[in-house]
């Protein structure tokens, strides 16, 4: 079924306002987004985070739907434990209402997904649960002060890897979590970001769907640990897209699929540069660092196409995926691997 | 209530136990010596014998964080777990109890590394006792066993609402088979009954937002309401210690007052040593020394008052901890023991400690009898250092 903003609108918000996000913040966005096409019948279970801490402060809570925080590495398997006492309930004919189907959804930041979380992750994953993890990846650990994790990129400055006279940030560069999660086959991973949201709902959709466990990692651009105006979050996550730095893909039951390609791909430093986490980088000498990066940028996004079967000679076609909310965006066009 | 007598390892007597409850969920991670506890549950498993559904984690952490999940989602819910796996539960321990999640979990007690020994002391459950589960402890597998079905009773009851450990001993209870009486299924599980939860993550019609943040301003209240649950334990325990005792013929109490009556010479033990103190005790009876033993079977919450209204009055009271607390003056019990005798109105013995066990090694019926020895020499004014070790080589 196509998804449509007036339908999406007419959903109702399970997030409420009134919560303590920072102005600005893409992640309070990506978590209504979700749960516009999740729906109530949504069990959600948070690693400790940013997003955490700001929708629940005892004794207020901003969840009108079911929500458990246990603690910050173990997000996947609390909810396990969720799924599974709804299917052992649901046997014996014990659920306090009841429902055929219901979503479980464990979110985590990057510091509880890549990092903390990562083992409890990949257990919940492999065991086959049917659920949804989600990570909001603001690409460091923001909730504790904007230290550096294995999502941070290379060049970015963080408290714990920060750029001073002899070092330039972080010196790795990020874990590709995404291909980790496809590497334990289950039937659904994807990317995607808040500000495509046609791709957003059409993505949790699936995952919702499919027979087992699903995970999305969505960029979540953080105003505060990125340092950039607390107006052009959504811009931030577009461009991340229109210059391949996080580019919009699922794999189907190991079927990679590219959902948007860019006409024009951005240049990387026009990115870089409206984010203070990157400005020591245009400073004299550091050149090679910037050059490095669009590199990086480049074969990853060759090896993607690789995956999807797309690295013959094609031209870019001329995709929208839900880009201006005023726009007439047209349903993103599939390119199917061959 | 006709019982079957049955020869079962502690660990199967446990498994039988849990089954009985007919748990919705198990969720485990193998750890010498719990292993066979769930081996064996997962054999009625496959046998249609119990329909739980398990859940096989990949690490204790996540074994006690599905759990939580679980239990918060209204299911029954059991683990188990020895030395390194309580240690890697021990966050989510906490927030179990504080989630008010009534998950019974058998704890087959082991040394902690390092070094890596596979063997009995009471270490990992030592290491938890402040972590907000009520803790009992067995001395041999008919303890385990009915400890295995009283914990849902006590950690459901709907005011405490906490999560249990039955504790029983690595190999010496878990992996020897010991003759015991069972109760039938269908009475085991009238006994213990449906689980009512107060709340669900599954009812959606009524959401509730479980583990907050929880800062200055309500966390100490919380804590407070927690610490309530837990003196509120003592009168449930004691209402299902009676029940069982009806429906059993076995009499508990928070603690076994072995020959204490006219003792003036007292041991105090948790675990399956209290079995060989009573053999030596026993000698010591028949030559008219009037030795005693006090073996402490709740733990947590620690029934201050009836222990020190117990001890109070006795010549010397010798206390044998199966852990040590490094740095610390003396093992965990003693000084709860020593702390609960302070105000005691009736006279305060003298009470020496005896670290022992550690790692496995053997408490046999001589060294109980070295303790005796030096509690005698102790009443007779003889002056000693209150914290002593047994059985180790110096």
């Amino acid at each position: 079924m196509a998804i449509t903003l007036k339908k999406l609108a007419t959903k109702p918000d399970l997030l409420t306002g009134g919560h303590r996000a920072c102005a600005g913040c893409t992640g309070s966005n990506i978590l209504r987004q979700i749960l516009l096409t999740a729906g109530a019948d949504t069990v959600v279970g948070f690693a400790t985070g940013c997003m955490e801490v700001v929708t629940t402060i005892f004794p207020f809570t901003a969840w009108k739907i079911p929500y458990i925080h246990s603690a910050f590495e173990n997000a996947a398997a609390t909810i396990s434990g969720v799924e599974t006492a709804f299917r052992a309930l649901r046997k014996r004919g014990e659920l306090p209402v009841d429902r055929e189907q219901m979503n479980f959804i464990a979110f985590g930041g990057d510091g509880g997904t890549y990092d903390i979380g990562l083992q409890s992750l990949s257990g919940a994953m492999e065991r086959g649960h049917n659920m949804l993890y989600v990570c909001y990846d603001n690409e460091a650990y923001m909730n504790t002060g904007i230290q550096r994790s294995s999502a941070t990129p290379k060049g970015a400055h963080t408290s714990t890897a920060p750029a001073g006279k002899i070092k330039q940030g972080k010196e790795q560069h990020r874990k590709d979590l995404t291909k980790i999660m496809v590497a334990h086959n289950i039937p659904y991973v994807a990317q995607t970001t808040p500000f495509h949201w046609r791709d957003l709902a059409t993505k949790v959709e699936k995952a919702l769907t499919v027979d087992g466990p699903a995970f999305l990692n969505i960029l979540m651009p953080c105003t505060v640990g990125w340092h950039f105006d607390t107006a052009i979050g959504m811009q931030i996550a577009r461009e991340a897209v229109e210059t391949n730095f996080w580019p919009l893909f699922e794999v189907e039951n190991g079927q990679y699929k590219i959902n948007y390609k860019p006409k024009d791909k951005m240049p990387l430093i026009n990115w870089l540069k409206q984010q203070g986490r990157f400005k020591h980088l245009f400073k004299p000498g550091n050149e090679d660092v910037l050059a490095e990066l669009q590199e990086w940028v480049d074969e990853e996004w060759e090896k993607l196409l690789k995956l999807a079967g797309e690295d013959g000679p094609t031209k870019p076609e001329k995709t929208a995926v839900g880009t201006q909310m005023t726009s007439k965006s047209k349903e993103s066009k599939v390119t199917k691997g061959t | 209530m006709k019982q079957e007598l049955v020869a079962l390892t502690g660990n199967d007597a446990v498994a039988y136990a849990f089954k009985q409850a007919k748990p919705h969920v198990a969720s485990a991670f193998p750890i010498t010596p719990q292993t066979e506890m769930m081996h064996k549950f997962a054999e009625f498993i496959a046998n249609g014998e119990v329909d739980t559904e398990m859940i096989l984690v990949e690490s204790e952490h996540s074994a006690m964080s599905a759990a939580v999940g679980s239990c918060a989602a209204g299911a029954r819910t059991i683990t188990a777990t020895s030395s390194a796996g309580f240690a890697l539960m021990w966050e989510v321990l906490y927030i179990a109890a504080s989630l008010r999640l009534p998950i019974s979990m058998a704890v087959v007690n082991r040394a902690l590394s390092g070094n890596i020994n596979i063997h009995n002391d009471h270490s990992d459950a030592m290491g938890g006792r402040d972590a907000g589960w009520i803790q009992l402890y067995s001395e041999n597998a008919q303890e385990a066993y009915d400890y295995g079905l009283m914990a849902f009773r006590i950690g459901e009851h709907p005011d405490v609402r906490l999560p249990v450990m039955v504790n029983y001993d690595g190999f010496i209870i878990s992996h020897t088979a010991d003759a015991l009486y069972m109760l039938p299924d269908a009475a085991a599980y009238d006994f213990i009954g449906p689980y009512k939860p107060a709340y669900s993550l599954l009812d959606v019609e009524n959401p509730i937002t479980i583990g907050p943040l929880d800062l200055t301003d309500y966390y100490f209240e919380h804590k407070v309401s927690e610490m309530e649950a837990h003196n509120k334990a003592f009168e449930i325990v004691r209402a299902i210690h009676e029940e069982f005792g009806h429906l059993t013929g076995r009499t508990y109490d928070f603690f076994e007052a072995y020959r204490l009556d006219d003792a003036e010479i007292v041991l105090v033990i948790l675990g399956s040593t209290a079995g060989t103190a009573k053999d030596v005790i026993d000698e010591y009876r028949e030559r008219g020394v009037k030795v005693g033993m006090l073996k402490v079977r709740l733990f947590r919450p620690f029934p201050a008052a009836e222990i020190a209204s117990a001890l109070s009055g006795m010549k010397v009271v010798g206390v044998m901890d199966k852990s040590v607390s490094f740095g610390g003056w003396g093992g965990p019990v003693f000084t709860e023991i020593r702390s609960a005798l302070y105000q005691s109105l009736n006279g305060m013995p003298p009470v020496h400690n005896w670290i022992y066990g550690l790692g496995g090694r053997d408490t046999d019926m001589n060294q109980i009898a070295e303790v005796i020895e030096a509690l005698r020499e102790i009443a007779q004014g003889k002056p000693m250092d209150p914290v002593n070790l047994l059985g180790v080589r110096l």
